[in-house]
């Protein structure tokens, strides 16, 4: 089995076409991790005891089951309820949510690193608690994890191909469809590696600078 | 070191408006409990400052001090006993003819008559000076953020640190960050400030720049005040009276110059030798 350099341009607009979905895919399935994140772990300090409880059993059962069962449940379980799902819909909203268990634990150790002093201090001067999540917390402790919440960007790109479970025609997908069409898979599933590696490469490196902007 | 010039009275007369009392304690602490765990630090203490009076707590470490400062900024809770601040229950509120322990909304509003400026400064390292001084007003006291600005312009620059609107606290010395620290706390207005070892964690000299701002303040405000600290000059120039503590009760109290030199209690001399020592 030799490398076939005119097959492997002709697949290559198809696959990137899907790196764009997997890409897309990764960046809204963050959004969702970073904003649910923060809410869990902003439930998971509150006042009310029952909303500490609840919120952490949920937050424990999220991240105790498989990324794939919690697909395959939104994609083939929630229609039977009413509710019908888009792949990609189900997929961003799946990776999210499974994801946001593991940055709400990241914004809870930012939370925590910052000092006593800080709540003393806001306390002395009666800023209502709200004001002080916005103004004083938060500006400090999210800075401090932006390393940590850009390596689960990245665990959630690499993880992207789960998606091809529910249809979703994201770049493992379309390789599958070529390899099945033409019986060969070398050209395409290598291509799949090294344009993963294209993208997440240069990000870890990001990340690494980040984490080295932040260290003190 | 001393480059900030260092504001003159009557400015800070107009620019620190303290709100005359009509209440006859500024400050009341009522058979006041405090523990942590089995470690009981106050036990039923009792005591009063009265409106523009100026106190000093001293006494060895461990005996409460920090933790009495702690308690009327509500920033630790009393187990027993009452606090007033200005006439008003600062532990309790009245619901329906019944005393019950005051709820957040309560301890909001009698909190506003106190400031407190910590030993280890506390400024938010987020944002520039002028922020910091401003945040609060703007949030707590209504002021339109021009408003606010102006104000707090106005303080630092009484406290000597007009140059220093935009540095983030960061770039600052421990004594300019103490000085911001001050101006932030009286930006409040509060009719009681509470200073816990304001120049220990300060280099030795930086102190000087911090007190002289105290100083000044003490002079050309009624502000109440309630000071720990090691500094016995400062102590003798600005307070009305002392108080001596040990675990968590009153040893003695009297005004600095009697309590200084001829102190009546034999606790009270160990300590003061103690601290000579130590300087
Ligand atoms: N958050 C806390 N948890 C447990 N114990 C505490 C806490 N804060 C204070 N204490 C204890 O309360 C007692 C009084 O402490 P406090 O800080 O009020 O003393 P202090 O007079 O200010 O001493 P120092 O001169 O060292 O500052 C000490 O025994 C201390 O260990
Ligand atoms: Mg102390």
């Amino acid at each position: 089995m030799i490398w076939d350099w005119d097959y492997t341009w002709d697949i290559l607009p198809d696959l990137l076409r899907g790196l764009v979905v997997t890409v897309q895919a990764t960046l809204v399935g963050s959004v969702v991790a970073m904003v649910l994140g923060l809410v869990f772990a902003l439930l998971r300090r509150s006042r009310a005891t029952p909303v500490r409880v609840v919120t952490g059993a949920v937050v424990e059962f999220i991240r105790s089951t498989p990324l794939l069962v919690q697909l395959y449940f939104l994609f083939f379980v929630l229609p039977s309820l009413g509710i019908t799902l888009s792949g990609f819909l189900a997929g961003v909203i799946g990776l999210g949510v499974h994801y946001a268990t593991y940055t709400s634990e990241v914004y809870r150790a930012g939370i925590e690193g910052v000092p006593r002093g800080q709540w003393e201090a806001a306390t002395a001067l009666n800023l209502p608690t709200s004001r002080v999540w916005r103004s004083v917390i938060l500006p400090q402790a999210i800075p401090r994890v932006l390393p940590a919440l850009g390596n689960y960007v990245i665990a959630m790109f690499k993880e992207t191909p789960l998606l091809s479970a529910i249809t979703v025609l994201e770049m493992l997908a379309v390789a599958k469809g070529l390899g099945s069409q033409t019986f060969r898979y070398l050209e395409p599933l290598t291509l799949v590696g090294l344009l993963f590696l294209l993208v997440s490469l240069p990000a870890s490196l990001t990340v690494r600078r980040l984490e080295r902007r932040y260290a003190r | 070191m001393h480059a900030d010039k260092v504001a003159d009275t009557e400015k800070l007369a107009k620019a620190i408006r303290v709100e005359p009392s009509a209440a006859r304690e500024m400050v009341r602490f009522d058979k006041v409990v405090k523990r942590f765990g089995d470690n009981v630090v106050l036990r039923e203490l009792d005591f009063h400052v009265r409106p523009g009076e100026r106190i000093t707590l001293i006494g060895p470490s461990g005996s409460g001090k920090t933790t009495i400062l702690r308690l009327l900024m509500t920033i630790e809770k009393a187990d027993g006993g009452k606090i007033h601040v200005d006439g008003e229950c600062l532990t309790h509120s009245n619901r329906g003819g019944r005393e019950v322990p005051a709820d957040e909304k309560h301890i909001r509003t009698v909190r506003k008559k106190i400031g407190m400026v910590f030993q280890q400064f506390n400024l938010f390292p987020n944002m520039k000076v002028l922020r910091n001084v401003a945040e609060a007003p703007v949030h707590c006291l209504g002021l339109s953020r021009g408003e606010a600005e102006a104000r707090a312009t106005e303080l630092l620059e009484l406290v000597g640190l007009g140059a220093k609107l935009d540095a983030y606290p960061s770039q600052l010395s421990g004594g300019q960050q103490q000085r911001v620290a001050i101006a932030r706390a009286l930006a409040m207005q509060p009719k009681v400030l509470c200073l816990d070892e304001v120049t220990s964690a300060l280099d030795p000299e930086l102190v000087a720049e911090v007190l002289d701002v105290l100083r000044n303040i003490a002079a050309s405000t009624d502000i109440t005040m309630l000071c720990v600290t090691h500094e016995m000059k400062f102590a003798r120039d600005v307070s009305d009276r002392v108080l001596m503590f040990d675990q968590g009760q009153i040893v003695e109290e009297a005004a600095p110059d009697k309590l200084f030199t001829q102190p009546e209690h034999q606790r009270t001399r160990t300590f003061l030798r103690a601290l000579l020592e130590e300087h």
